[in-house]
């Protein structure tokens, strides 16, 4: 056992954990932190991308101790005062989900690829850097359009 | 995965103090690899090592003819290098095509390495550039750093601390990728410098190795054309549900084409 401390959506948080517990295990099952979702185990789908200190990283390929003393930020901490963040929003006004499982990582993944491309990120930069995220119900076509119009509406 | 003791360590002695007092130690750099593999239970370290905390270890460093990447510097970095890119352009386009974003954000070329997966990127361009892998006891040329399918030149208690690549005139890396986890199905680095090219095959057998053949013909004719006549070996092609033997021998050739045409 070990204890790991790290600040999660600004929050310092300790926890005494297995050796082996996973990044996305404490996030889920220790602090209750659902919206990551684990989807193959595989770090093959994206579900469960989060970002370590400001970058995109796959929680279910990350011990916890790994992240000790990182900041860490999950979907949970994107909307500020009941108000979606503008990523967030425009996946809901752009139909940008269907059955919903994909989308944290989606988003997350949305903003990583906003920070390194800028707001004005064209269709095919969008869809080649959202090859780590699989959405089962195929609802790619909306989803592009929802981080272009989320990096759009970021860019003021 | 089964259980392990963690331990981060903050300097490459102490890692090789940590490996050589643990049972059955492994390192971990980007455990990108590593944690799928324990996942699966293929692997099951009673320690596992952190190299995540050395400093030293991570970054990046130019002289006039060699480019010099630490061994936990990450994919990311090495892509988004504006260094890398002027020095050797096909080596950050490489690492930009390495797995996916967030894979890349943790990944090191170190991990990729001395792992030596037979699909992945890297090794081919250690070998076509002929670089040198520095590691804590000594210097290993690059054509001698893959020794067969996961195993390299490395001992137990060996860390890679850095790889230096010489820079070349012209060099292009070609992967026709397997769409789901952008692992090279066949990759294939070209490199010229002055009147000598050097060839470097990954996914196509169980090792990354010099394309000997292909070398042959690319010294004095650096065409498109000159690598039609070469007689690509099939029984020696890895064959599985991605790829047939037959179809790899064929894509090492289009994939060294297209590199060379790349390259003029």
């Amino acid at each position: 056992m070990l204890t790991v401390k790290m600040s999660v959506n600004g929050k310092p948080v300790s926890a005494e954990l297995e050796d082996r517990t996973l990044l996305v295990q404490l996030l889920r099952e220790n602090l209750r932190l659902t919206g990551t979702h684990i989807g193959c185990d595989t770090s093959q789908c994206g579900a469960c991308v989060v970002h370590v200190n400001g970058v995109s990283v796959k929680s279910c390929t990350l011990l916890a101790v790994q992240a000790d003393g990182a900041e860490v930020t999950t979907i949970e901490g994107l909307a500020k005062n009941g108000v979606l963040h503008p990523m967030q929003q425009a996946f809901m006004d752009n139909h940008g989900l269907q059955c919903g499982f994909c989308t944290p990582g989606m988003v997350m993944s949305a903003l990583d690829i906003v920070k390194r491309n800028g707001s004005a990120v064209d269709e095919a930069t969008v869809r080649k850097e959202l090859e780590g995220n699989i959405c089962r119900c195929t609802g790619y076509h909306n989803i592009v359009k929802s981080v272009q119009a989320g990096a759009k509406s970021m860019g003021g | 995965m089964y259980e392990f003791s963690y331990k981060k360590v903050s300097s490459v002695e102490d890692a090789v103090a940590a490996m050589q007092s643990a049972d059955d130690g492994k390192f971990v750099a980007g455990g990108q690899t590593m944690l799928p593999t324990m996942k699966h239970r293929l692997a099951s370290p009673s320690d596992l090592i952190d190299l995540g905390g050395i400093g030293a270890l991570n970054g990046i460093s130019i002289d006039d003819d060699t480019v010099t990447i630490g061994a936990m510097t990450t994919h990311a970095s090495v892509a988004a290098s504006s260094e890398v890119q002027v020095a050797i352009p096909a080596l950050a386009k490489l690492a930009g095509n390495i797995g996916d974003p967030a894979v890349r954000n943790r990944g090191t070329i170190g991990g990729s390495i001395a792992n030596n997966d037979p699909a992945a990127d890297y090794p081919a361009a250690v070998i076509a550039l002929g670089a040198t892998v520095k590691t804590n006891k000594r210097e290993i040329p690059g054509d001698e750093f893959f020794t067969g399918m996961f195993e390299t030149a490395l001992a137990e208690d060996e860390v890679i601390t850095a790889v230096s690549f010489p820079m070349v005139d012209k060099a292009a890396y070609m992967k026709f990728e397997n769409p789901a986890s952008r692992y090279a199905i066949v990759g294939v680095f070209v490199a010229k410098s002055g009147d000598s090219v050097r060839v470097g095959i990954t996914g196509a057998t169980p090792c990354a190795h010099r394309g000997m053949r292909l070398e042959a013909a690319l010294n004095g004719n650096f065409s498109a054309a000159a690598v039609e006549g070469v007689k690509i070996p099939v029984e020696k092609m890895n064959s599985d549900i991605h790829a047939s033997a037959e179809y790899r021998a064929h894509l090492v050739k289009v994939m060294t084409r297209r590199a060379v045409e790349a390259c003029s």
